[in-house]
């Protein structure tokens, strides 16, 4: 008896000229990875077991933030090693479909979106960008706004009442400065899409993340864009800032997005 | 076995900021809609429970209270 199997996506390209498959890759699964072509496309798939797979199955993994992170590297890692052979539009996780024909079809179908998704990614990279403050490096001076409060009741309203501005202040100023590095980078990029600040635990950080960007640069400004990142780092020694990547395009393959908001942090409280 | 390709191991939470949210959409026959920070958040609590158990060994505060009480759904 042979176990149902369903074709899990990772990623569409160009079929290859040289008709090379990406040799040695497995899956999330483990199971070997493999190309399915049709309409001058190649989906990199693999086979994974429905059992572990199917909605119900994924659901209750995605509970399990082990499986989760070993999963969500695997599918990354297949991604990465296809696009050693070539430009890659990754796919958004857990994207399945029931058997190759019907993958076939979809390459069909949506054949010139890919296309032209390919076309406005190649020689292209995506880099992210992470900027953390420590509040206290924004707080106004202890004696901007100085009060005399009458009773002690008093005085200690006034004193959380400034201690609350004092607050906002600082995000304020600190926002500020992320829209300032925002802007230095957003210059040498063709695109840019704002993820929304981490989790502090899981990112293991304090204080406020007031930018987690990526940003799409042409390969041949590379060099210019993570030079930029350093020379900021020096300009705004209040600002710890971190360049990851490069990675796969995978801010930049959705569906054009209306240009320019940037998501900004949220207060903490 | 070409183990040495991954150069380094890139951050957990960059890679799903980019796999979860990531990548092009495409009407999968089983696609979950996981796109969306909610889904995260319910795997980030079993993470952040481990995290303050380590957390408490050490004796750092608990201020790290993170989303509490937000978004039970999968969906977006």
């Amino acid at each position: 008896m042979t176990e149902p199997l369903a074709t899990w996506l990772y990623a569409v390209t160009a079929a290859p000229v040289g008709g090379a498959p990406p040799h040695g890759l497995t899956g999330v699964a483990d199971e070997p990875v493999r190309l399915v072509e049709r309409a001058g496309l190649a989906a990199v798939v693999g086979s994974v077991p429905l059992a572990d797979f199917d909605e119900d199955a994924l659901r209750d993994h995605l509970e399990d933030l082990e499986w989760l992170e070993r999963t969500a590297r695997a599918h990354h890692r297949v991604i990465n090693g296809a696009a050693r052979l070539g430009q890659v539009i990754p796919l958004r996780f857990a994207t399945l479909y029931h058997d190759d024909d019907r993958v076939r079809a979809m390459l069909e179908e949506r054949r010139e979106d890919f296309t032209a998704t390919l076309r406005r990614v190649t020689g292209r990279t995506e880099w992210g960008v992470k900027a953390y403050v420590d509040p206290a490096s924004f707080l106004p001076d202890p004696d901007e706004g100085e009060s005399g409060g009458d009773s002690p009741g008093t005085a200690y309203l006034m004193r959380r009442r400034a201690q609350r501005q004092d607050q906002e202040t600082a995000h304020l100023r600190a926002t500020e400065r992320a829209e300032e590095i925002h802007a230095s980078l957003a210059a040498l990029a063709v695109a840019t899409a704002a993820h929304p600040p981490q989790d502090a635990a899981l990112a293991a950080y304090e204080g406020w993340m007031v930018l987690n960007n990526s940003y799409l640069v042409p390969d041949d400004r590379t060099e210019e864009f993570t030079d930029a990142v350093t020379a900021l780092k020096e300009r705004h020694p209040t600002v710890t800032l971190e360049l990851s990547g490069p990675w796969p395009p995978y801010s930049f393959t959705a569906p054009p997005q209306p240009a320019g908001e940037v998501r900004r942090a949220e207060t903490p409280s | 076995m070409t183990r040495a390709i991954e150069r380094r191991e890139v951050a957990l939470v960059d890679l799903l900021d980019r796999v979860l949210a990531g990548g092009v959409v495409i009407a999968g026959e089983i696609t979950l809609t996981i796109a969306d920070i909610d889904l995260v958040r319910i795997s980030l609590r079993a993470l952040i429970a481990s995290v303050r158990v380590e957390d408490d060994a050490r004796g750092t505060d608990g201020a790290r209270v993170a989303h509490e009480g937000e978004g039970d759904r999968y969906d977006g």
